[in-house]
């Protein structure tokens, strides 16, 4: 691990006894989901990480339980270094609490993750989807979401699917 | 070549109604200017001198769709772009004509997914399909000779059943 992220690690595990991995160098905090925001307070007020570079999730259904990580990258400008924080959540509607308040940013990037993972965020301030049509039904990156959406028209079924297009025949 | 020579020393044509605005209407088909992914680039490229659309009246790319006769749909239509195309689709004033350029929005093409319309004929009624990806400038202009073609073979009847059918 780098030298310049011992302190700040071990800083994370002491107050939220939080485990960490390592891969090439980068280092995953793993919390409880109701410690982030103090994690996230304490990582931008005593760290300089001014800066939530990405809020993503990750789907491991059906390998893994909990199924979802949703994963905080954290960047600090000021001292050129990052740290992830992963909060592993599970169950078809997971509540996590929202970040907001903490980092304005996390504001769409909490839209983005209700609206493809179904994932959501407790305190946010407009609960929305942010790319699909509002009135979509699942959520699109999860594993169990069907691939395909519809089926090609082509010779063979041309008939059986034109009758799913009312405005063709205007 | 041209009206002279049927007018010899008359100076009178003998024609049909029917004939006279059909032409009038496939020599000035103003197509609206709405690109919505790489298709548009090939759409533009159409216009340009190399291929030079105005050559058939259409050098007059209408930004707003209520001055426009052909609705050129270049690209995959998301589902939350569908009611604006369906929106700018109805206010467009009739007669109108859809081309579909491309296979995004012939059938979907490569985009079968939640996020995309699998064919552009789910929301706006469309007249020629032109398939490629992206079509050359050339498949573009052969998609538009053929909706003239199609309207030099329209009727004020079917013009008169369609309107009665909308109302």
């Amino acid at each position: 691990m780098d030298k310049k992220l011992e302190p700040i690690v071990k800083s994370v595990q002491d107050k939220f006894s939080a485990t960490f991995e390592e891969f090439r160098d980068e280092v995953h905090l793993f919390l409880k989901p109701e410690q982030i925001v103090d994690a996230l307070t304490l990582l931008r007020d005593e760290f300089n990480f001014e800066l939530l570079s990405a809020l993503t999730a990750v789907d491991y259904y059906p390998q893994e339980t909990p199924r979802f990580h949703v994963v905080y990258q954290l960047t600090s400008i000021a001292k050129n270094r990052s740290v992830q924080i992963r909060v592993p959540v599970n169950g078809s509607s997971p509540k996590i609490p929202t970040a907001t308040h903490v980092y304005d940013v996390a504001n769409w990037r909490e839209r983005e993750l209700l609206d493809m993972f179904g994932i959501e965020f407790d305190g946010h301030p407009d609960p929305r989807r942010i790319l699909s049509p509002e009135d979509m039904e699942g959520h699109p990156l999860r594993k169990d979401f069907p691939l395909g959406y519809e089926e090609p028209q082509f010779t063979f079924n041309f008939d059986e699917i034109d009758l799913r297009k009312p405005y063709a025949k205007e | 070549m041209g009206v002279e020579q049927k007018l010899g020393n008359m100076g009178v044509v003998t024609t049909t109604l029917e004939s006279v605005v059909n032409w009038g209407r496939t020599n000035a088909m103003w197509p609206m200017l709405f690109g919505l992914a790489c298709c548009a680039i090939e759409m533009m490229s159409a216009q340009s001198s190399a291929y030079d659309m105005s050559r058939f009246g259409m050098e007059l790319m209408r930004a707003s769709p209520r001055q426009s006769d052909l609705m050129i749909v270049a690209g995959r239509v998301s589902k939350k772009m569908g009611p604006v195309l369906r929106r700018l689709y109805d206010q467009m004033p009739e007669p109108k004509w859809v081309i579909a350029m491309g296979d995004c929005a012939s059938c979907g093409g490569v985009f079968n997914n939640y996020a995309i319309f699998q064919g552009v004929d789910e929301v706006v009624p469309v007249d020629v399909f032109v398939a490629g990806c992206p079509p050359r400038p050339e498949a573009l202009i052969h998609g538009v000779m053929t909706i003239h073609e199609k309207v030099k073979g329209e009727s004020f009847k079917q013009y008169a059943e369609k309107y009665k059918q909308t109302t």
